[in-house]
């Protein structure tokens, strides 16, 4: 048996194959990105994942809703006031006899409209100012830190009742209202990204290889920040819902026929004894847009940015 | 440590001037005079107004302004019978106070406890129950929790008081709709703070050396944990306070917030400024403390003058 093995060994048998320098090379698979290896943490999240579905499914509500309803948001029938659920009225109607379904989609899509917009001019205002402040450095860097320093003193609750009270409340001055004290937390995190990009390596190579200032901020430090700035957007939007739905709450919001989220609650409370449902309906859009978002921004910033995980 | 604080000082002091100022000018900006009633001949409207200095330049205006408010004047209230705004904020205080503190020790304690459970049992069924307690505390505003509570608990079940603050029983209903807010923000804190010193060579050390479990925890880690929770005294206080503003309002409780929602409703402008100046005050000492403590705790930011 041992001999018979030994035998078998011949110096044929240890040629070499012949190695190919492209073979190791060689990408097996599609290459991958930032993005994609973004999303395929994401889908692996099913908690957020499901954040995201129901968004998606919030917002065509809001939209498809009102279509379908086959009635006015503002179109009032005292005939048939504050009746339940009915296949006539699905959510019921309230104390004007108006649609309660349409009016909860027409509410969300102003909620929706207002955080949204919110977040993106916080976003806007937020790098823009962050990026010049740290790009820039010295003296500039100084006075604009000393300006957020003061700002971030005086919380949003403060300055966002003021501004409801000397201006004509509607759907732009509570965006103004949130925009105001909003974009100074962005402006911060930008600063601190900035700064440290500043620091690295491909910056300075960017820089000795005479890339302009334009240039340096658009291609190097702008796509560097974007993973951080959308994580603080998807934080942005739920708090920007309930701080509208708060100020209709307490009476500074969206005025009369025109209703949001907030404000249909807050109409409906008043019928928390008899007819409940007019509050139960929109509160629970309401709390699932703000779980869902809250769900997905919590998936998205592992997703986007694994170090930053808290 | 001296001339960091210094500097905090500075900057609160600054940002609360700067405060008072807005709301004098945001007060100018207002339509109308505190005299718009018909009844009134322009005869008598000037002389009230030449009364209460309303005709005087805008410079010794906003001086007297200043001046009264440093001593705690902030005018009388329209609504409320002619009283001082700050007669009135002092009174109702107690009462905003008591229930702010009753939310925030229910709070700091649920969520500590959720948070401590998540992190030493991280990925099991309770992990899990306490992030979803967070994400739910965070996610469902307090107007819709105090109703919901209400309908439940005070109508349907009926063990405790929908509204009023007549016994302690009162109480418990809004500070736990309070609290929730703290206890999702503190749980969450707390669990991603254990989960860190967790895993640190010092708790491996600990254990090596024979400790028992819960000395484990308690000694090394939740300790260890607790100092970066000084972070978010800040945004606490500022959610207490914006949370109470609805809360006293859905359980009809005679306290601070209650107040501000009622005056902004009938438009008695000299309580709105009163009590916004009110809250601004409580936040910048609120600020100011989460800085100081921050500052003896961790000596970097002493140095580098500021927090990123």
């Amino acid at each position: 048996m041992e001999t018979g093995r030994r035998a078998t060994l011949t110096p044929e048998m240890f040629e070499p194959v012949g190695m190919d320098a492209q073979e190791g090379e060689r990408i097996a698979g599609p290459p991958s990105n930032f993005w994609r290896d973004a999303w395929r943490r994401l889908k692996r999240n099913k908690v957020a994942l499901f954040g995201l579905v129901s968004i998606v499914f919030v917002i065509a509500a809001a939209y498809v809703g009102p279509l379908i309803s086959g009635y006015g948001p503002y179109a009032q029938d005292l005939s048939v006031r504050l009746q339940g659920s009915s296949s006539e009225h699905w959510f019921g109607t309230d104390s004007f006899g108006r649609d309660l379904f349409t009016r909860v989609w027409q509410g969300t899509q102003i909620s929706l409209y207002i955080a949204f917009l919110a977040a993106f001019i916080d976003i806007a205002i937020g790098i823009g100012y962050g990026a010049i402040s740290a790009y820039y450095g010295g003296w500039i860097d100084s006075v604009m830190q000393r300006i957020i320093e003061i700002l971030v003193g005086i919380p949003n609750l403060v300055v966002v009742i003021l501004v409801m009270i000397i201006l004509q409340p509607g759907i732009l001055t509570i965006t103004f209202a949130l925009v105001i004290t909003g974009w100074v937390g962005m402006a911060r995190l930008v600063r601190g990204q900035v700064m440290q990009l500043k620091e690295e390596e491909f910056f300075l190579a960017a820089r000795s290889l005479g890339a302009g200032t334009g240039r340096l901020i658009w291609k190097h430090l702008i796509p560097n920040i974007v993973a951080i700035a959308i994580i603080n957007l998807m934080f942005t939007i739920p708090n920007a819902i309930f701080f509208e739905a708060f100020l209709s709450f307490i009476g500074l919001g969206i005025t009369v026929p025109q209703a949001s989220l907030g404000s249909l609650v807050s109409d409906g409370y008043k019928f928390l004894q008899g007819d409940s449902y007019l509050l139960w309906f929109p509160a629970g859009v309401l709390c699932l847009l703000m779980i869902s978002f809250n769900l997905l921004a919590d998936g998205l910033r592992d997703a986007l940015d694994p170090r930053m995980k808290k | 440590m001296l001339r960091y604080t210094a500097r905090r000082l500075v900057i609160a002091v600054f940002t609360l001037f700067i405060i008072a100022t807005v709301t004098f000018f945001i007060m100018q900006l207002l339509p109308g005079t505190p005299f718009n009633d018909e009844k009134l001949s322009d005869e008598a409207k000037a002389q009230l107004e030449a009364k209460y200095g309303l005709d005087d330049p805008l410079v010794v205006q906003y001086a007297r302004y200043m001046a009264n408010m440093a001593q705690g004047d902030f005018g009388n209230s329209f609504y409320y019978n002619n009283t001082p705004v700050l007669g009135i904020l002092l009174g109702r205080f107690p009462v905003s106070a008591f229930l702010g503190f009753q939310a925030m020790v229910v709070g700091v304690f649920v969520g500590m406890a959720l948070g401590i459970v998540g992190a030493l049992k991280h990925n099991t069924f309770w992990d899990s129950t306490a992030t979803v307690v967070a994400v739910l505390g965070i996610s469902i505003p307090s107007f819709v929790l105090g109703p919901l509570m209400q309908y439940w608990v005070g109508v349907k079940l009926g063990w405790l008081p929908i509204a009023f603050f007549d016994s302690w029983k009162h109480s418990i209903m809004p500070s736990i709709a309070l609290s929730v807010f703290v206890i999702a923000i503190i749980a969450r804190f707390m669990r991603t703070e254990m989960l860190e010193v967790l895993a640190q060579d010092y708790i491996t050390l600990a254990k090596a050396k024979g400790l028992s479990a819960l000395g484990v925890v308690l000694r090394h880690a939740v300790r260890n944990s607790l100092i970066p929770v000084i972070t978010v005294i800040f945004p606490l206080v500022v959610g207490l306070v914006t949370g109470s503003l609805v809360i006293e309002q859905i359980f009809a409780i005679p306290g601070i917030g209650e107040l501000f929602v009622t005056s902004i409703v009938v438009s008695d402008y000299f309580m709105i400024m009163g009590t916004t100046v009110f809250f601004a005050v409580l936040f910048v000492v609120a600020l100011l403390i989460q800085d100081i403590a921050y500052g003896i705790i961790d000596p970097r930011i002493r140095v580098s003058g500021g927090k990123e």
